[in-house]
């Protein structure tokens, strides 16, 4: 069997007093799709966040692609990694947001291509094809000169899904990216989602209160509770075989 | 004759200096305001500490002052004469505005959403490009309006150096007055309409800066 | 330009010769603020007149106070003031501080006020009126009570900046601390020891009180949660 590209190994996090994810395990193979589902506040989105730098984890090894991601060798030990480093080992990982964050200074087309040309060095002219490429996909080719505060909130959201399409990473993490969307607007964005999955070789995790959706594309389904993972399996094994009440609780009160 | 005819190419001989020390001296603060503001942001103490040591003493304190201590401190600091009256007018105008302006930029600089610093992290850009593709160009477009309006207060503060005897339009009007006592009130309206007519682009341009500062930002 | 050292003895000197000025500026400082703090109030009254021209005009007499000089506008009311016909009477100068000085800030002041009133949601309003209340309680029980709280922060600080520009009404002879620091200079060829004693003591005096709004301010942002703060708080600065 192929060697997972990310691990988690024993990985703890609080905020202050609080410990929200009490020891996870978790291994992420290459283009394998996962869900993380379960009730708010336990912990989903920082998994994730830990993944793509943006929370430090208190306790524990986050390993991607055969490398300590928190952590580098200095002087024969392992300290904290310095910012050269987390460079050095994200640049294969993207994320979209609940909010989007795009860049409001930027038209949509410099929205995907700022990265690829100041970040990976790439080429002016290939990043701008790929770009109206990836807006087209997308279902935004006509878009590209706009700016961001033109445009509906799922069109936002699908804009940054070609950010960081654009980018071409291995592993794609997606934050509660249809919370912050008017409900008619939320298909557009899953369809985009769906299209990724299927025609898409990289790993992804979504974390995700649209639980139909989440049990439809992901080939794993995790589900978290009170900061740790509390059952996992396909979404079939999800639904009919697990004996965890809370999670029948859970999945009966989000499913119609 | 009409007296205004008499009295404007008089004040007018005061334009050069008002104007080059307003220009110079608001190069000199916006340069000091990123400095300051970007040390003040910086994760060295130190740094920190001195630049809040600077801040304070510029803002606690009055730019006539400021003023006048450079006139006798610089000569003892730095040897007699070796700056130009002029160049201390820029000096003192430039680090009074800049430690005010360095405000502004520390505080743009944070009001910039915590988000787009995480998409620029999830896109990984190193912390030099984060600053200067992504916080900084929106920052700049909230600062804007203040920097106009820290701007006209410097055109303001310029009239000041007509007291260590820079000739500028304050001084001739001074020069005027004394001469044509009875044509004070005349003299001393049409300055202020000299410095008004000075203020009116950056009037302007404020204004159409807070348009500006509207658009393309995600501030918290 | 004159002695070409620093003297400690000299700066204690000083001391007690600066300190003597510290009442007049301090008066003129209240003095001053009151008068813009009324005054303030004629440029808000002004300004809610409902007549467009009229208020194009009064907004840009404020402009034109507040984009001007003030050094120029004491100049003119001490010196030239006097020999306008028929209204021209000579002046103190400790009036004309107040009067100059009060003024310019007074448009600043009244800023402060309108944004104030602005600052009240338009709801409030309209809830006042659904409940048939008279326009003077109107304003006494909804509006004011709403509208006074956050601009105190606001007021402050520019009490604050007031009080640093009062020592340029040492130019038209108000005896305050850098007055007094420049007669002890040309007495003593000491400008730089008498100088930096009236920096200490308007940092002195100006440092603490501008921690103290500070901290006002986040109380008061917090509780009313408006953003009036930001919109009118443009960059008047001390001279």
């Amino acid at each position: 069997m192929t060697e997972p590209i990310v691990r988690y190994q024993n990985v703890h996090k609080s905020f202050g007093d609080v410990e929200v994810l009490k020891g996870i395990d978790l291994d992420i193979y290459p283009a394998e799709k996962i869900a993380i589902i379960g009730p708010s506040g336990s912990g989903k989105t920082t998994i994730i966040r830990m993944l793509m730098t943006l929370e430090e984890p208190t306790s524990g090894d986050i390993i991607v692609d055969g490398t300590n991601l928190w952590k580098m060798e200095k002087d024969e030990k392992m300290v904290k990694a310095n910012e050269k480093h987390l460079r050095s080992v994200r640049g294969d990982i993207g994320m979209v947001f609940q909010h989007f964050n795009l860049f409001p200074h930027m038209t949509i087309l410099e929205n995907c291509m700022t990265a690829p040309i100041h970040v990976k060095g790439e080429d002016k002219k290939e990043v701008e094809q790929r770009s109206i490429e990836m807006l087209e996909r997308v279902g935004l080719g006509d878009k590209i000169h706009n700016y961001p505060s033109q445009l509906s909130g799922g069109q936002k959201q699908r804009v940054a899904m070609a950010r960081a399409l654009v980018m071409r990473p291995k592993i794609m993490l997606f934050d509660e990216v249809t919370s912050a969307l008017d409900p008619e607007l939320v298909g557009e964005v899953l369809e985009v989602i769906r299209d990724i999955a299927k025609n898409d070789d990289m790993a992804m995790v979504l974390v995700t209160h649209e639980m139909d959706f989440a049990l439809d594309i992901a080939d794993k389904v995790l589900f978290l509770d009170e900061g740790v993972i509390a059952e996992q399996g396909t979404a079939s094994d999800i639904i009919e075989h697990s004996q965890n009440e809370r999670l029948q609780e859970f999945l009966s009160r989000f499913r119609a | 004759m009409n007296p205004i005819m008499d009295i404007a190419p008089q004040l007018a001989r005061g334009l050069s200096i008002t104007l080059t020390i307003l220009v110079a001296s608001a190069l000199f603060a916006y340069l000091m305001a990123f400095i300051a503001g970007l040390c003040s942001l910086s994760k060295n103490i130190l740094i920190r500490k001195i630049t809040g040591l600077y801040v304070e003493i510029f803002r606690g304190t009055s730019l006539i002052v400021q003023l006048f201590w450079l006139v006798y401190a610089i000569p003892i600091l730095f040897g007699l004469s070796l700056a130009s009256n002029w160049v201390i007018g820029v000096m003192a105008i430039g680090l009074n505005y800049g430690a005010y302006l360095s405000e502004v930029v520390r505080s743009s600089i944070l009001a910039v959403a915590p988000g787009q610093f995480e998409a620029a992290i999830a896109l990984n850009m190193s912390s030099f490009q984060r600053m200067r593709l992504v916080i900084f160009p929106q920052a700049v477009r909230m600062m804007l309006p203040e920097f106009g309006n820290y701007t006209i207060q410097m055109l303001k503060g310029t009239a000041l150096v007509s007291l260590i005897g820079l000739n500028d339009v304050l001084y001739f009007g001074n020069i005027l007055r004394s001469s044509n006592l009875s044509y004070g009130p005349l003299i001393y309206i049409m300055v202020l309409v000299f410095y008004f007519i000075l203020a009116l682009p950056l009037i302007f341009l404020t204004r159409k800066a807070e348009k500006v500062a509207k658009k393309g930002v995600a501030s918290s | 330009m004159n002695t070409n050292y620093w003297s400690w003895d000299r700066l204690t000197e000083a001391f007690p010769f600066v300190l003597e000025g510290i009442g007049m500026t301090i008066a003129v400082t209240f003095a001053t603020f009151l008068f813009a703090l009324i005054f303030g109030f004629v440029w808000l009254f002004l300004r809610r007149i409902p007549n467009r021209s009229l208020n194009w005009f009064v907004t840009w007499i404020m402009e034109f106070i507040r984009s001007t000089p003030p050094l120029v506008q004491l100049f003119f009311l001490y010196f030239a003031w006097p020999v306008i016909p028929y209204v021209g009477v000579t002046l103190s100068a400790f009036t004309c501080a107040v009067v100059g000085l009060g003024i310019h800030f007074s448009t600043y002041i009244g800023e402060i006020y309108r944004s104030g009133i602005e600052s009240v949601e338009k709801g409030q309003w309209e809830a006042a009126t659904a409940l048939n209340f008279s326009i003077r309680d109107k304003w006494l029980k909804i509006i004011l009570p709403q509208a006074i709280p956050p601009t105190i922060p606001m007021l402050g600080n520019y009490f604050i900046i007031l009080f640093k520009e009062v020592p340029i009404t040492s130019t038209i002879g108000v005896q305050g601390i850098l007055y007094m620091a420049n007669t002890f200079g040309a007495r003593n060829w000491a400008y730089i020891e008498a100088l930096t004693i009236v920096g200490l003591i308007l940092l002195a005096l100006s440092y603490p009180s501008a921690l103290c709004i500070r901290k006002l301010e986040v109380k008061m942002n917090t509780r009313f949660n408006n953003n009036a703060n930001k919109k009118t708080n443009k960059g008047v600065t001390s001279q």
